[in-house]
């Protein structure tokens, strides 16, 4: 397994001024997976992307990418990597081919390589109509794509995005779901960052969730589910004596209030919920899947990060 | 780990062949609008010629032994430059950097940080070669270039506008937003376009003056070296201001490179 390792991560710090955005993290990345950073905002997500990219150098720590630390082999670390930011940096002065092309020159890409390339890229990510368009022209979930595509042009190892479906309608989401799940096939090994619970359920073979610079918990999605939450999830509608008579009722589980909603975190739910029926007929009572998101919220916390 | 030397925390950038894919970049652009480009530079210094020259200069004495309009010609060559590239690398590099995030873009790749504030010095440098010389040839056309050593004024053109660039892109440095930029723009360039032994000889100063303006303004020794050539005399003071020239460029080139990269890279 660990020649399977592709980047490592051992006692990896970044502080800005006394801010400390990432605080002494390990972790590893194996090749072929798609892996996951999970957590609120300022968790430190993007600065660790940003280190691996090496973009931004570690304050303390190892951070290896295939063997190479990024302090001392730079570009031959960022030649294997492409990256999808967060932010929309594509080049405004440029149409969309343009784009392609121009940041295929930067990489020592041939021109004709890099023109056949663009065009299977654009093809991929259904741009091809796009081609000669300026890029203020494009929608948010083209300028997306072709951010996508743009950090494809180095033919990468490893492909970094971070937030890659912020802000997009659900086509657009599943389109780049469905592309990312096609270069996993061709063997590209993916560091995603998200908000998304259920797209990180849908894109990621293990999760790192990680809160206030530090990693939290770590696993596959579906085992972090089961346990920390388990399999369902009992909600029911809130009042104050249905919820005095639970309490009564279900002495040792635990309740929580979420808007007009009680959660009920039990590892018998469909006991709780016959009960609760029988009790209370005509209240609103659902049963429903567990997924990341509440593992998310109960160890992030509920209250507003920022 | 590899040598790096260091002087107060200043170090010489580590630069490659890859600075001129920075450059090809902002060229690439420069190119996609070259009529918005070229022709209001060719436009404005017509307007001074008229403007200063045949109107003003019919009230003025010959100056240094040149006829108002030559005399102004020169200087015109080297505000021209001065400015594309004094503000290619203010507002446009600031513009590149912050609004549309387009450094960002290149360092993800191989390229480093220091190049492209190099390959944007070198682009800010051409531009000011260019813009020169579309000036020089419409002076050229009004008859007021009487040297072959004109043709040096390209070279001198490029290195001015390399030192206009990296002092341009200090500023860039410490500009927290883009309004940042009316402080160098009012309070160094304008005093310089007017002040540099440009439309009168620094000879009419006091001593003091002439000395400040030699010491401390950059203008002073490329409208200097572009009227010596422009007219092909060739004296002393020429290779003063060579060498104020040569000493400056690479330590604001060095100091520029080293805050830029202080700004992107926390």
């Amino acid at each position: 397994m660990a020649s399977n390792v592709l980047i490592r991560a051992q006692g990896l710090t970044k502080k800005y001024g006394g801010y400390v955005a990432v605080d002494n993290i390990d972790f590893v990345v194996y090749t072929g997976e798609c892996c996951g950073f999970l957590g609120p905002n300022g968790a430190g997500k993007t600065t660790t992307i940003k280190m691996i990219q090496c973009v931004l150098p570690p304050l303390s720590g190892l951070l290896t990418v295939a063997s190479m630390d990024v302090s001392s082999k730079p570009r031959e670390i960022k030649r294997m990597i492409g990256v999808a930011p967060q932010e929309n940096n594509l080049d405004p002065d440029f149409t969309v081919l343009q784009n392609l092309l121009v940041y295929a020159r930067y990489f020592d890409i041939p021109k004709p390589v890099a023109l056949k390339r663009s065009e299977e890229l654009l093809k991929f990510f259904q741009l091809e109509e796009k081609r000669d368009v300026i890029i203020d022209q494009l929608s948010t979930g083209m300028k997306r794509r072709l951010i996508l595509a743009r950090a494809l042009v180095n033919e990468p190892q490893i492909l970094l995005l971070d937030e890659p479906t912020t802000g997009l309608d659900p086509q657009a989401r599943h389109l780049i779901w469905d592309r990312v799940h096609g270069l996993r096939k061709q063997g590209v090994t993916v560091i995603l960052t998200t908000h998304y619970m259920d797209e990180a359920a849908e894109l990621c073979d293990r999760t790192l969730i990680m809160d206030k610079g530090k990693i939290i918990e770590e696993g596959k999605p579906a085992e972090l589910v089961r346990k920390h939450v388990g399999e369902d999830v009992l909600e029911i509608d809130y009042d104050e004596k249905t919820m005095k008579t639970l309490q009564a009722e279900f002495p040792s589980t635990r309740f929580e209030v979420v808007s007009d909603k009680i959660r009920v975190f039990t590892s018998e739910p469909h006991g709780v919920f016959e009960t609760f029926l029988r009790k209370f007929p005509t209240r609103g009572a659902t049963i429903r899947n567990a997924n990341l998101e509440d593992v998310f919220l109960k160890l992030t916390g509920r209250q507003l990060k920022e | 780990m590899k040598r790096q030397y260091s002087v107060a925390g200043i170090r010489l950038p580590e630069l490659t062949y890859r600075v001129w894919k920075v450059w090809q970049r902002d060229f690439d652009v420069f190119m996609k609008t070259w009529k918005v480009n070229f022709f209001p530079p060719l436009l404005e210094p017509i307007f001074y010629l008229i403007a200063m020259g045949v109107g003003l200069g019919q009230f003025v004495k010959p100056m240094e032994g040149l006829s108002y309009l030559q005399f102004i010609a020169p200087a015109l060559v080297a505000i021209t430059a001065m400015n594309s590239s004094f503000f290619e690398c203010t507002y446009g590099s600031f513009v590149r950097m912050y609004y549309q995030k387009t450094f960002d873009g290149i360092i993800a790749t191989p390229i480093n940080v220091e190049e492209v504030i190099a390959g944007e010095l070198l682009w800010g440098a051409t531009r000011s070669l260019l813009s020169a010389g579309i000036v020089l040839a419409v002076v050229a056309a009004f008859g007021l270039v009487s040297s072959p050593f004109a043709l040096l004024v390209f070279p001198v053109a490029f290195f001015a506008g390399l030192m206009f660039s990296a002092l341009g892109m200090c500023f860039t440095s410490l500009a927290p937003n883009i309004d940042f930029f009316n402080y160098p723009a009012f309070l160094l360039i304008t005093p310089m376009f007017l002040l540099c032994g440009t439309f009168f000889s620094l000879s009419q100063y006091p001593a003091s003056l002439q000395l400040f303006a030699n010491i401390a303004l950059p203008l002073t020794h490329s409208v200097n070296l572009t009227r010596g050539l422009m007219v092909g005399r060739l004296e002393a003071s020429l290779l003063m201001s060579i060498t104020w020239i040569a000493a400056a460029t690479p330590i604001f080139f060095i100091i520029c490179i080293n805050a830029m990269k202080r700004k992107l890279v926390k």
